[in-house]
């Protein structure tokens, strides 16, 4: 789903249809790619593999949200991750003490995840870069303190405590660890399809614009503040919707969850797998996952490992890993074309 | 009709435009000079919204458009080029147009489609052709000549569809042949689209070759306006601004 790639098949097939093409493809990629992510407990027993899917759908979403601030907007935001706490805490708290049905609970977080994100977004995307990447760290601090110093409702630094009920609905038995897992697979899947399909939508080429060169966009008669807007508020959604999938996993939600540092890693994600296409923060996600489990395994100071690999991407390739391979895979594409 | 009344607009003390009157007839087309600093871009600006008049009027059909907001302005029907393109880099040629055909067809929030809507193409399309950017259509904005950017900077405002077409100094940094091919292109534009065209522009020979209509600008202030001969003959533009090689040349 690189750009390069779907910039070929604009050219393959008559230009009136490749749109909607384009979009038969994505899907058909989202259904093999489920297929093959559900069908994984048939053939494993191993429940590691399962929890490591689990959480890669977690930060898969967070992530890939985050490429739209970033990646497509030019919006790099610092607080992101204040989205994926405050979405693993309301979907907590709300079973915890309305025990309403899953569904309605996954709805309601949506809807306090829009108009926190409008209030917030409202304030901070009419500022430029650094002001904007600070502005949003703030209130991610905020946030997280709020959590720590409203005990009696949050926990505080203990997190949600004992569980959060999880009863069956709709068939769907998400105390089982493979219902868990499809669930989580599902999610994964279709927000990512709904994030591609922002990103291909003409808003999505509204927000490039507003990349490269947003003044120009508002002498085209582009609201620039109010694209920038709905775009903050569409990534906090996807963004919640990964914080549920963790507060699912873990049974629980934890001030970690709010932290910076969540920000931070959402960031790093991105800087491993690169902005430039799509898939890039999932590259991403999966590396850094696998990383994490296999350094700290190996040493205790794995902060400096993990440190090194950033360096490395950072000022070593100057890109994500897939912005490499997309643009190895362009170059090959173009002498090929030459010979 | 373009009409601006008594326009005004200070920067501390420096009246960067003072008391500027001035009709564009529809149609018509019109080149603005003067030395630097006199206060042309800071014109189009108020024109198009990026800054705020102090004082007066931009009646376009008979509509004030002053103080309004660059989109606003926009959908009324003034689109400008800039005197440094100002593109999307990372786009391709075919990508810019859809977008800005997208913006004006009001589907720049659309969600549930895929980009680009087949009503986008037919326009786009034609603007490519015009300016012959057609044959790089899958070229990235990035990668284009200075000259290619600066016509896709045009096409960008052309594509709007607009009444009134502000092209700031669209030959800047160009080669003296590259210079004629593009005031050539501007010209033809004019003639095609029946559109009102106003452009600034350093070359005097070309403002002289091809603008029916001049207006001089000199700090902030109108100092002449009128057919090619006669700004040649004006005593005042003469002193201020041609000394005397032009007048000597007309004569």
């Amino acid at each position: 789903m690189t750009e390069p790639e779907a910039g070929r098949a604009q050219t393959l097939v008559p230009a009136r249809n490749g749109a909607a093409l384009q979009r038969y493809r994505d899907v058909l990629i989202a259904l093999i790619a489920f297929a093959v992510l559900a069908s994984l407990p048939l053939f494993t027993g191993s429940k590691a593999l399962l929890d490591f899917v689990i959480r890669c759908s977690a930060y898969g979403l967070f992530a890939t949200s985050l490429n739209l601030l970033v990646g497509y907007t030019g919006l790099t935001s610092f607080g992101h991750g204040m989205f994926f706490g405050l979405g693993a805490y309301s979907f907590g708290l709300i079973m915890q003490k309305l025990g309403v049905p899953i569904p309605v609970a996954f709805v309601a977080t949506l809807a306090i995840t829009a108009v926190v994100a409008a209030i917030i977004g409202a304030i901070c995307v009419r500022l430029k870069e650094i002001y904007f990447a600070f502005v949003t760290l703030a209130f991610q601090m905020l946030i997280h303190s709020t959590i720590l110093s409203w005990a009696s409702f949050t926990g505080g630094d203990q997190g949600l405590r004992g569980g959060i009920p999880r009863p069956a609905s709709l068939g769907i038995h998400l105390s089982n660890h493979v219902h868990l897992y499809v669930t989580s697979c599902a999610l994964l899947i279709l927000g990512l399809l709904a994030m591609r399909q922002i990103a291909q939508s003409p808003f999505g080429y509204t927000l490039r614009m507003i990349r490269d060169n947003a003044a120009r966009a508002s002498f085209l008669g582009i609201d620039v503040w109010r694209a920038k807007l709905t775009v903050f508020v569409l990534a906090a959604l996807f963004a919640s919707m990964g914080g549920m999938v963790m507060a699912l996993f873990v049974s629980g939600a934890y001030p970690e969850f709010a932290y910076w540092t969540i920000s931070g890693e959402a960031i790093f994600i991105n800087m491993l797998g690169g902005v430039s296409t799509f898939l890039g923060p999932m590259v991403g996600t999966v590396l850094l996952l696998l990383l994490n489990d296999t350094v700290t395994r190996f040493t205790e100071y794995h902060g400096i490992v993990l440190g090194v690999v950033i360096l490395f991407f950072a000022l070593g390739l100057r890109k994500g890993l897939l912005d490499f391979v997309a643009e190895w895979y362009a170059h090959r594409r173009e002498t090929g074309e030459g010979r | 009709m373009l009409e601006i009344r008594n326009l005004v607009k200070s920067f501390g003390g420096v009246k960067a435009t003072n008391d500027v009157s001035l009709d564009f007839p529809d149609g018509s087309l019109t080149a603005v000079i003067g030395p630097n600093g006199a206060g042309k871009s800071t014109f189009f600006n108020l024109i198009t919204g990026a800054l705020e008049p102090d004082f007066g009027q931009v009646l376009l059909d008979g509509v004030d458009l002053a103080g309004r907001s660059p989109p606003e302005i926009v959908r009324h029907g003034i689109g400008r080029a800039f005197q440094v393109a100002s593109i999307f880099k990372s786009l391709t040629v075919e990508e810019t147009m859809l977008a800005a055909v997208s913006a004006d067809q009001r589907t720049s929030a659309v969600l549930h489609k895929r980009f680009p809507l087949p009503e986008m193409r037919d326009r786009a399309e034609h603007v490519m052709e015009l300016l012959g950017l057609a044959g790089k259509r899958h070229r990235t904005a990035a990668t284009l000549s200075h000259g290619d950017q600066k016509l896709l900077d045009i096409a960008l405002a052309l594509v709007l569809e607009p009444k009134v077409l502000l092209l700031d100094e669209p030959t800047a940094g160009m080669g003296p042949e590259e210079r004629w091919r593009m005031i050539d292109k501007v010209r033809e534009l004019w003639e095609s689209q029946k559109i009102t065209v106003v452009f600034i522009e350093h070359d005097m020979d070309i403002v002289f070759k091809i603008a029916p209509k001049i207006v001089v600008l000199c700090y902030g202030r109108i100092l002449a306006t009128g057919t090619p001969d006669e700004i040649r003959n004006d005593s005042a533009v003469i002193d201020a601004y041609l000394g005397t090689e032009h007048a000597g040349a007309a004569a």
